[in-house]
């Protein structure tokens, strides 16, 4: 006998990752597409966010990791709080953001990857955002070294930026990534 | 006396927008509102990190509620809109999932207090005594658009804070020290704070949606609560009138920094001079000396 519940038997792979990662289910999307009416970044995006969604149900997993929605996503929120469904729609762009890095997928805006590990390495080594440490580190990633340079510098002269960073509380932070990551890893391997 | 709130400033606070920290402290002092930092605070890891790990997204805004829970008070206050989502989400994640909550312990190594309330500045501006006895300073020539952008609102059931389409605290604050608010419809709208570093394109035109919107209903100033949405509007405001040939002059002010000037506190104790677009013009316009 074939499987006739459609709804219950399209789980992909993919959906299930997401929900494993978020708690969300993306199957209660009915496709009302208010998620990409209000969202301020979908005219950039290669795919609105009711069809990332689409795409996820559908099993498209191909066309989902490599898309640019997700990086693309500014975690406004406003797809969020307007879903009738309740689809966590910014968490299901976490979701498949931390899927595509684990699988080793290429990120189709590799600044914004660049981004959050800059950003991360910063936290995790000064205990807070160390803005010329993270922007220096950021320029390594992504070798934009003249991006931004006239504001940095009128930042600079206008003291808005900090000379040396302060390290209060680095030697948690650092405590606090490493516990992090090994209960994520032994989340993982039992999953 | 040992005072009610402890202050989470985040890390903006101590850079780039030191300005909203001096003007919330000095506000603070006029009203009377007793706040000490928390010591040893560490960074709440924004978006990079609700972006990458879920459980470290929550940990790191969890170690500042232990360390405020441990100073034996009730209230944190959070003035970064985006520390206070962070904060926020946290608790409610926590109080959501227990497995949730025993692993953030897990990664802290302690257990997780039970009752802190994480509050905005606005809401205690909002809820607290009148603050209008504190006015000395006339500022009704001031037109100004409150913009909460999307953090201080949004996802509603997180932060049950206010209406989170059209929120009225800023407003009502600022109307009750004497200055002109306007109604648009841009209050909740995105300025793209988290392409800031990464797609400045996208940043330049959602900020020049909401400069041209302020600019349209006759505001002559922006008030904002976030440091990520002043870095936008303010420092990159010349750039958008460059990218797009369009002009707006328009000074955006940190609201505790409106409360402080009609409290008498003098313009240069609030950090004006390291705003890109200045307000002196505007300022020595409306006040009537
Ligand atoms: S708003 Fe919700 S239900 Fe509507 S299309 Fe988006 S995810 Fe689906
Ligand atoms: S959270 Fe992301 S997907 Fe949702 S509306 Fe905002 S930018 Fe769009």
């Amino acid at each position: 006998m074939m499987e006739t519940n459609v709804t219950s038997a399209s789980a992909s792979p993919l959906a299930e990752a997401v929900l494993g990662e978020s708690g969300q289910n993306v199957n209660l999307c009915y496709q009302c597409g208010k998620c990409a009416a209000g969202c301020p970044v979908s005219y950039a995006m290669d795919y609105k966010p009711v069809q990332l969604i689409h795409a996820i149900r559908l099993g498209m997993d191909d066309l989902v990791l490599n898309s640019k929605t997700m990086w693309l996503c500014a975690s406004c929120e406003t797809c969020t709080t307007r879903c009738p469904q309740e689809v966590d729609v910014a968490k299901v762009m976490d979701a498949v953001k931390i899927t595509a890095l684990r699988k080793g997928i290429k990120p189709a805006i590799p600044q914004v990857a660049s981004f959050y590990k800059a950003a991360l390495s910063n936290i995790k080594i000064c205990g807070r955002m160390y803005e010329l440490g993270m922007i220096m580190g950021l320029k390594m990633r992504t070798f934009e070294f003249f991006k931004d340079a006239a504001m940095g510098m009128k930042m600079f002269r206008k003291g808005k930026l900090k000379m040396i960073p302060s390290l209060t509380g680095a030697m948690r932070t650092r405590r606090i990534f490493r516990r992090v990551k090994n209960i994520e890893d032994k989340n993982h391997s039992t999953a | 006396m040992a005072a009610k709130y402890a202050y989470y400033p985040g890390c903006s606070l101590h850079s780039t927008g030191s300005e909203y920290d001096v003007s919330f402290r000095a506000v603070c002092d006029k009203l009377g509102v007793g706040i000490e930092e928390i010591k040893g605070w560490v960074c709440c890891g924004t978006s990079p990190a609700h972006c990458t790990s879920k459980l470290l997204s929550l940990a790191l805004p969890y170690e500042n509620i232990c360390l405020a829970a441990k100073m034996g008070v009730n209230d944190l206050v959070a003035p970064c809109a985006a520390c206070f989502a962070r904060l926020k989400t946290a608790q409610y994640e926590a109080a959501e999932d227990p497995k949730v909550a025993d692993q953030i312990s897990e990664a802290l190594e302690k257990p997780l207090p039970e009752s802190v309330n994480i509050l905005s500045p606005l809401e205690i501006f909002c809820n607290g005594q009148d603050i209008s006895k504190a006015v000395t300073e006339e500022l009704s020539g001031l037109k100004v658009v409150c913009y909460y952008g999307c953090l201080l609102t949004r996802p509603s059931k997180v932060m049950q804070f206010d209406e989170c389409e059209y929120p009225m605290a800023m407003d009502e604050i600022l109307r009750s020290v004497g200055i002109t608010t306007l109604d648009w419809s841009y209050k909740t709208e995105c300025c793209g704070g988290a392409l800031a570093m990464t797609r400045t394109d996208v940043v330049l035109k959602l900020t020049r949606d909401i400069l041209d919107e302020a600019k349209a209903v006759g505001a002559n100033a922006i008030a904002v609560g976030c440091p990520l949405c002043h870095v936008n509007l303010d420092t990159r405001q010349e750039e958008v009138e460059a990218e797009y040939g369009t002009n707006y002059g328009l000074p955006v002010f940190y609201f505790t920094q409106l409360m402080a000037l009609a409290f008498g506190v003098p313009a240069d104790k609030l950090g004006l001079q390291k705003h890109f677009i200045s307000a002196d013009g505007l300022l020595s316009a409306v006040s009537p000396a």
